[in-house]
């Protein structure tokens, strides 16, 4: 790039020099600055300090109502010592995050494909069509009629017609179903976003690549998926990995809905679930300590997943 | 003389030279017709710089995805048809996904309901219309510029910067709800729309998208045109926004339905500047006598997110004729 100095020596830079040179680079490219300040500000101001803020309350004992006072590693401790519904909720999640993330990524990824396989107007069609239970805010009640409890659900009532059962299965509230079933929604109800922006992506590849890929013997629709599109995609493939890992270890909102929180034994605990648990007792400083767990834990599975598209990026 | 023999007069009285068409058995004729066919789809692909695709390959995808499709639609269609419930058939158990007795008296009650407001309803949809109107605009402006240096230029603070952004996504948010609003607080932002734009248009979620999809651009054109004397803004409006369409349409997409269905949550609670979603399921939250027209907010609500959809997804597919742009 045409605006970065080169440094004419390589050796290493007395503090002084490094602090000239940071100060020139910075004069340098003081446009780039002025492009990106109205984000950072707003970003910092509304992001950064209160992730920050919350961070800092874990390692308080703030209760919404008293001034927080700093408790050092409790929280923490209290969390991985003697919580006992953490390590369900711990072990809940990461189910959640390595069976439904993966799926619901490849399920994003094929879908997109096969719409793009089609032409303008269907494509359009079509992607309203998978996008569409997005934007209806509905998304679970089909689900709740299909798996409910009594003879009436379509799941029981099916299964009762061909005499397979004898009675209606409580799906959502027995520990055998509930999590299997909250993961089936949670796959199809995660696949909106990343869909989305995968076609985008689609779009995004230069067709001359295509051309070159043609007469480079390129012959069938999947050698052209894995040896031009794929490859050219590498920041979608990462962006749509970083949103998954966000959504599938944040999972739980719909484990609230169907199952209850709490749900029977706990079977349906996830960290958020517990997060919502514990800071509707207002233990704020706990919560704001599983949050960062959580976190923790999310910033772990980016590394891998990281490590896992490196060819692509 | 042989001019005279292979000329014929049509159907219709007018004079065309024979071709070898009209010697052929219908049979022929159908398989010749396929093969022009064929040979016209390969010289298109070829056109469009893409090989053949197969038309049994094409017809499996389309009925592959319809039955798919057809799943998804389920709750939208679900929630459309609510609506056009009378009372007794919404109340219905098991529920009939068709109404039998389809009615408008849902929207009907609606209206008389938003008519008895203390504050016109026209009031909450400009609220509401504005908030996601500008929210949209400015955050897809404000995170595509961040997007484009942070993509396109390396300078002191913003490998830093871009992980901090990326790692924001990963913390939950329930808990910032909290800090959030003494940030709000602090800034006096408490019951003015703007506690809902600003915050907005600094999400991370949309730079996240625009720079990984710049990050496409091939550095060779943005330094052509920097030796041309073109500034970093200029290339910024002239040669990077173009050729990310697809990515800016679609995050217009997420961000308007974020902000329509935005309720406004904890930091207003001023009637004048309340949001339609919160009003909409206040008026229809008192009792069962009300759900019909609850169904009828809901799909109002839905309305201008599926315009905005249509209008901009239309368009992500006309911009493949961007080529050569990119590496």
């Amino acid at each position: 790039m045409t605006t970065e100095v080169k440094m004419p020596v390589k050796r290493k830079l007395t503090p002084k020099e490094y602090v000239k040179l940071q100060g020139t680079l910075i004069g340098r490219n003081w446009d780039k600055y002025v492009m990106l300040a109205p984000f950072f500000i707003i970003f910092t101001i509304f992001t950064v300090i209160p992730v920050a803020a919350a961070i800092v309350l874990s390692f308080t004992n703030y209760n919404m109502v008293q001034t927080p006072g700093f408790v050092g590693f409790d929280n923490y401790i209290r969390l991985l010592l003697s919580d006992t519904i953490f390590p369900k909720a711990i072990k809940n999640t990461l189910v959640f995050a390595v069976i439904t993330g993966p799926l619901s990524y490849f399920a994003c990824l094929m879908l997109a494909w096969f719409v793009n396989e089609l032409g303008p107007k269907l494509r359009t069609l079509m992607t309203l069509m998978f996008y569409a239970p997005s934007i209806s805010g509905s998304l679970y009640m089909i689900w709740s009629l299909i798996f409910s409890g009594d003879m009436y659900g379509w799941a029981n009532g099916l299964l009762m017609s061909w005499g397979l059962i004898d009675e209606p299965i409580l799906w959502l509230s027995d520990p055998q179903y509930n999590l299997t079933i909250i993961m089936v929604v949670q796959v199809w109800a995660s696949l909106g976003t990343g869909f989305l922006a995968f076609v985008a992506g689609f779009q995004n590849v230069d067709t001359s690549l295509y051309e070159a890929g043609a007469v480079d013997g390129v012959s069938n629709r999947w050698q052209e998926l894995l040896h031009i599109t794929l490859p050219s995609m590498g920041p979608q493939l990462l962006f749509g990995a970083v949103m998954q890992i966000a959504s599938s270890f944040a999972a739980g909102d719909i484990c609230v809905a169907f199952a209850g929180n709490p749900s029977t034994d706990y079977s349906a605990a996830t960290i958020l679930t517990h997060i919502y648990d514990v800071s509707g007792r207002y233990e704020m400083g706990y919560a704001c300590a599983i949050s960062t767990v959580l976190f923790v834990l999310m910033i772990f599975a980016n590394v891998g997943v990281r490590k896992v598209l490196q060819k692509y990026l | 003389m042989k001019k005279k023999l292979a000329s014929q007069v049509t159907a219709t009285g007018e004079k065309r030279l024979l071709t070898a068409e009209d010697f052929m058995s219908k049979e022929e004729m159908k398989a010749r017709k396929k093969a022009i066919k064929a040979r016209n789809r390969r010289v298109r692909a070829k056109r469009a710089g893409r090989h053949a695709r197969s038309r049994a390959g094409n017809i499996a995808i389309f009925v592959l995805l319809l039955a798919f499709a057809a799943f998804f639609m389920l709750p939208f269609v679900f929630t459309l048809m609510q609506a056009f419930k009378p009372a007794e058939e919404l109340f219905r158990y098991p529920p009939r996904l068709i109404p039998r007795n389809p009615t408008i008296d849902n929207f009907i009650v609606l209206g008389q309901l938003t008519n008895s407001l203390w504050v016109p309803l026209s009031r909450y949809i400009t609220n509401s219309v504005m908030v996601s109107v500008t929210g949209t605009l400015l955050h897809v402006i404000v995170a595509s510029m961040g997007a484009f240096v942070l993509a396109k230029y390396k300078f002191p603070g913003s490998k830093t910067f871009f992980t901090i952004i990326v790692y924001s996504l990963l913390f939950t948010g329930s808990v910032t709800a909290m800090p959030s609003f003494i940030v709000m607080n602090k800034l006096n932002l408490i019951n003015t729309p703007l506690a809902i734009i600003i915050p907005a248009i600094g999400g991370s979620f949309g730079l996240f998208l625009m720079k990984q999809f710049m990050e496409q651009i091939h550095p060779s054109i943005i330094e052509s045109a920097t030796i041309d004397g073109a500034g970093t803004f200029k290339i910024f409006t002239r040669i990077v926004m173009p050729s990310v369409k697809p990515a800016w349409l679609t995050l217009i997409i997420f961000t308007f339905q974020g902000l329509w269905n935005n309720s406004g949550g904890t930091y207003i609670y001023d009637e004048a500047w309340k949001m339609l979603p919160t009003v909409l399921s206040q008026i229809t939250a008192s009792g069962i006598a009300r759900s019909g027209a609850a169904a009828a907010a809901s799909v109002i609500m839905i309305i201008p997110p599926l315009l905005v959809f249509i209008l901009t997804q239309s368009n992500v597919i006309e911009t493949m004729a961007y080529s050569g742009i990119k590496e």
